[in-house]
């Protein structure tokens, strides 16, 4: 047994050191070649190498636009010149950089963040110092050139937002690449200065935005100066992106919700579902994200009660209030507990299991009808109503509308809402559904929220003889249509519908409306609604008792004014919904607002007009053209020094 | 038998001793190796921890922290786990395989969130790990029978096919090399190499047959570079006046034209090895090829030092193992053999490659502390 052992070891310890010699000759190897390429035939690798090179260069693809239905921009690029400093030609960095700010405006910052990247980078690599530059600029550098070594002027693409703040939202903007954002495989990305969606449509479709990376064959010698150009194959420029919206009706929508101090609003087809202005106020100016955006602006975005980074149109959520009353109206007349004859009578609370629920209406309405409980907004009609039919059908009803759940609009900051029943209470507060929270749900109070665009396509859905129209901003990206515009039944009675058109139509052009002061003077345009006003903190029977009114509570409790409504009243064709945040009553601060868009889209009536899809040539398009500004004709702006 | 009882039992050990006996050598040659990466990546980005140096070292700190944990755990351990390590990493090749049927495309490599890990890398620690055991096993007349070599060669025959399967023929090879070192350590008889490596010679044309398209123009491109002087061969070429131009002294930190140029492909993992040597010179290059000179002698020595034939077998295979990735990544990039992507460990840009050296050498740790333990035959 040992001897074997020692056997097996003595062959071991054989094999072994001849393995170890194997590993030792093999690096051995390694050892001879690398002295051999270095040091026997390094003269001539060092002439290869000195030798000017082929060198291969991305070239950045032009982003694509985006264009409003009619082709209007909404974001285009504009050339954009740099100063690039070369610390090795420079030698003296900052002292050039001191010839540098004679000629153009350069904050300390600049100075000293280009100062602190050129000790970084290996000596041969060009280092921005400021872009941005103005033709003056860039004439006046390119006539000092010889007086500026090391200094050289680049040109690249800036992406421009002509209507700033008016489609900030929607169009989103673009910013550097992130680290999360390398992980997708483009070499375009890793490019110095370049730009990819952050938000909204930018940030949906970047990568047909984007386009593909050009290539060009640079011949460099060893310092990597450029020589020249051998060959170049040009990129892909980005896809145009055609949005359903009307950039001239989006601009007039947000001045108008400038009026007061935060609001949001939709305008849609009810029958296409194309989107031709969405809108939230306060907004920002996605120009400032793509020139250098100051941190004191940035805090100050970020620290606005009023969330204007925010797309409150399709993110924010308010119970919806007495918009609600239609879903719940249609609910009882389909399961065929109610119909136009039933009246209620309002004293001006509703009595259920021991509770009093109020009346907006202290007084009371007296007998209502369903026509004249929704023009009048009678919540006591609602009450009964729902009593006698429960929560399951008033949200499978509103489920039907678009409510509680997201509508598939392509921007992906859109919430859900919130439409509660039975199971949804259970499952999140664990507690059974009381019958109390059914009469708070039928007038869209209590835990239902809804965001405006789903309001307004609920309103679409109401007017277009119920088709389950969906939302949709993105018309043509290239010459791909992304949408169809046929949209199913929902299977809902005409005459139901009628019956709750009726009421809308009265709510405005009836004496007795709630909106009534908001109609169309002049007769020849026409339109209908529905007002609501949802209460954000209840004023307690003390209070009022006290005198408290809604406008005397701090702004962020006051009751949001809610406004969906659409036209013409005799064929509706557009529906809009807005949402005026803490505005007070949805009659006195929602329907004048509602009333003014409904007129401006009436106006501009973009339905009328048909998208025409882009026919870009789609091969070969232009990248970065390789032009740089002429020279002055004139030499006549010698500087102090 | 009454020597072994007299020997100390590692089981004993107290985790005091076992750190007192911990390769702090060892540990500071694979540190020096890492650092030499570090300093390459940094440069590779221009002078900037981002994107490489940084999780590099992140990376690093982590792997070597698991080398200890796996250098503290008794070797009988090891030795238990050869058999369930093997069946595991046959169990992910085969995960692999059916995942990429699947339709998740040919994925050879599984997510683990900061690394990558492809489970060919682990398999091969496996293999040396269930060789070792088999011929800690034998006697001297076993490894005579062609017999009892039945066993050990379908051991490594079933992990190469369902890496061929991949295809990964690089990796495949490298499991075939390892095992072969293993079998030639065991003291199977050097005739039957001969015999193998005969036969191997005369199937070439029927392997080439076989191959595809992209591997048998690796070929043709190593065997005449200036064919395809844009593709594969401008690489090689490239990467030859990169180490050429280098010279004796290097042109110094960060200042590697054609590195920073990017006439250089994948500086940053398979080329890490040309940057160096560009920057650095002859001097560093033969200064890294020195310290795995060093790492190999280790492996000798702690192999020698070992008592039971299970650590002998394992620190040399595992060396073995850790010696064909520097082989064949500085020998490629130096265009002494085809382009084959096999990164260099620990200093290339990549978490697989670094666990992977990493086990290794905490296994060989492993079986330093306990060079004395008790081992049972069978």
């Amino acid at each position: 047994m040992l001897e074997k052992d020692t056997e097996k070891s003595r062959t071991f310890t054989r094999r072994a050191l001849l393995v170890g010699a194997g590993q030792a000759a093999l690096l051995g190897v390694l050892g001879v070649r690398l002295a051999y390429l270095q040091v026997a035939e390094g003269q001539k690798y060092k002439t290869l190498s000195d030798k000017n090179r082929i060198n291969l260069k991305i070239l950045a693809p032009s982003r694509g636009q985006i264009v409003d239905r009619f082709g209007v921009p909404l974001a285009v690029n504009q050339q954009d010149f740099r100063v690039l400093l070369t610390p090795e030609q420079a030698g003296d960095v900052p002292a050039v950089l001191k010839i540098l700010r004679r000629m153009i405006t350069l904050s300390d910052r600049q100075i000293e963040a280009a100062i602190e990247k050129a000790g970084k980078v290996p000596a041969f690599v060009p280092v921005e110092v400021r872009d941005n530059l103005s033709w003056t600029d860039v004439a006046r550098l390119e006539v000092h050139m010889t007086d500026l070594p090391g200094i050289s002027i680049d040109v690249g693409e800036r992406r421009i937002y002509p209507f700033a703040d008016a489609a900030a939202h929607l169009a989103g903007y673009v910013g550097a690449v992130s680290k999360t954002d390398l992980a997708e495989d483009d070499p375009v990305l890793r490019l110095p200065a370049f730009k990819i969606g952050k938000s909204g449509i930018e940030k949906l479709y970047d990568k047909d935005l984007r386009g593909t990376a050009g290539a060009a064959q640079i011949e460099v010698n060893v310092r990597g100066r450029e020589v020249r150009e051998l060959t170049r194959q040009p990129g892909r420029q980005g896809a145009r992106v055609m949005l359903t919206i009307d950039a001239d009706l989006q601009r007039r929508v947000q001045e108008r919700l400038a009026a007061v101090k935060s609001a949001s609003a939709v305008i849609m087809d009810v029958k296409t579902g194309a989107v031709y202005a969405l809108c939230s106020s306060p907004s920002f100016d996605p120009n400032l994200f793509t020139s250098g955006l100051s941190a004191e602006k940035w805090e100050e975005l970020l620290s606005d009660p009023a969330y204007p980074l925010n797309n409150k149109a399709i993110s924010g959520q308010y119970p919806p209030g007495s918009t609600f009353k239609m879903i719940t109206a249609l609910a009882t007349l389909e399961d065929g507990t109610a119909n136009k004859y039933t009246t209620v009578h309002c004293p001006g609370y509703f009595l259920y299991g021991g509770d009093k629920f109020r009346c907006w209406k202290y007084s009371g309405h007296g007998h209502m009808n369903l026509e004249e409980a929704l023009r009048e907004s009678c919540d006591t009609y609602f009450y009964k109503l729902s009593s006698e039919i429960g929560i399951e059908k008033i949200a499978d009803m509103a489920r039907r509308f678009g409510l509680g759940h997201k509508t598939g609009f392509e921007l992906k900051e859109e919430n859900s809402g919130l439409m509660p029943d039975k199971a949804w209470k259970m499952g999140y507060f664990g507690q059974p559904w009381r019958g109390g929270e059914t009469i708070v749900a039928s007038i869209g109070q209590g835990y239902i929220l809804a965001t405006p665009l789903q309001l307004a396509v609920m309103t679409a859905r109401l007017v277009n003889g119920g088709r389950a129209v969906r939302p949709w901003v993105t018309g043509y990206v290239g010459d791909i249509p992304m949408h169809q515009n046929d949209w199913p039944s929902m299977n809902i009675s005409n005459e139901h519908l009628g019956l709750v058109l009726k009421g809308m139509n009265s709510v405005v052009n009836h004496p007795k409306g709630t909106a009534y002061d908001s109609r169309f003077q002049s007769g020849e345009m026409t339109f209908g609604g529905k007002t609501g006003t949802s209460q954000v903190r209840r004023i307690t029977t003390e209070q009022r008792l006290q005198g408290v009114r809604n406008e005397d509570l701090p702004w962020k409790y006051r009751d949001h004014a809610l406004f969906v409504g659409y036209a013409p009243a005799d064929a509706p064709r557009y529906a809009c919904a807005i949402v005026v945040e803490h505005g007070g009553g949805g009659s006195s601060a929602a329907a004048p607002i509602a009333r003014d868009l409904l007129a401006m889209t009436m106006q501009r009536h973009p339905a009328a007009r048909v998208m025409r899809p882009d026919k870009p040539a789609r091969d070969g398009g232009p990248v970065i053209p390789p032009r740089k500004p002429g020279k002055p004709e004139k030499n006549n702006e010698e500087d102090g020094s | 038998m009454s020597l072994d009882s007299l020997r100390l039992h590692t089981a004993d050990l107290s985790l005091k001793s076992k750190l007192q006996r911990l390769n702090l050598g060892l540990l500071a040659l694979v540190f020096a190796i890492a650092c030499v990466g570090f300093t390459a990546l940094y440069s590779a980005a221009n002078g900037s921890f981002e994107p490489w140096a940084y999780r590099q070292i992140v990376r690093f700190v982590v792997c070597l922290g698991l080398a200890v944990g796996i250098a503290l755990i008794d070797i009988r351990w090891w030795y238990r786990l050869a058999w369930p390590a093997y069946a595991a990493g046959m169990l992910l090749l085969i995960a692999v395989e059916v995942m990429g049927h699947i339709g998740m495309g040919a994925q050879r490599w599984i997510n683990l969130g900061i690394i990558q890990l492809q489970p060919s890398e682990l398999m091969k620690i496996a293999l040396i790990m269930v060789l070792a055991r088999a011929f800690h096993a034998a006697a001297p007349e076993d490894v005579k029978r062609l017999s009892f070599l039945a066993v050990p060669v379908c051991v490594i025959a079933a992990p190469v096919c369902l890496v061929l399967l991949q295809p990964d023929l690089g990796t495949s090879l490298m499991m075939v090399m390892a095992g072969g070192a293993m079998f030639l350590l065991g003291g199977v008889s050097l005739w039957i190499f001969g015999a193998v490596g005969a036969a191997g010679l005369l199937s070439l044309p029927v392997i080439w047959h076989f191959l595809h398209d992209y591997q048998k123009q690796r070929v043709l491109t190593f065997l005449d570079p200036s064919s395809d002087p844009l593709g594969a061969g401008y690489h090689i070429t490239q990467s030859k006046i990169a180490l050429g131009s280098g010279g004796l002294e290097g042109k110094g930190f960060m200042q590697g034209t054609q590195s920073h140029l990017n006439f250089l492909p994948e500086k940053q993992t398979d080329f890490i090895f040309t940057l160096w040597a560009e920057e650095f010179g002859l001097f560093g290059g033969l200064f890294l090829l020195l310290l795995f000179a060093m790492v190999f002698g280790y492996g000798l020595w702690i192999a020698f030092r070992c008592r039971h034939a299970f650590g002998r077998f394992l620190t040399m295979g595992l060396s073995v193992n850790f010696s064909l990735y520097v082989f064949i990544n500085i020998g490629m990039v130096m265009g002494l053999i085809p382009v084959v992507g096999a990164p260099l460990p620990l200093v290339s840009y990549g978490g697989t490659a670094m666990l992977a050296a990493c086990v290794g050498f905490g296994l060989m740790m492993s079986a330093h502390i306990h060079r004395d333990a008790k081992l049972p035959k069978m």
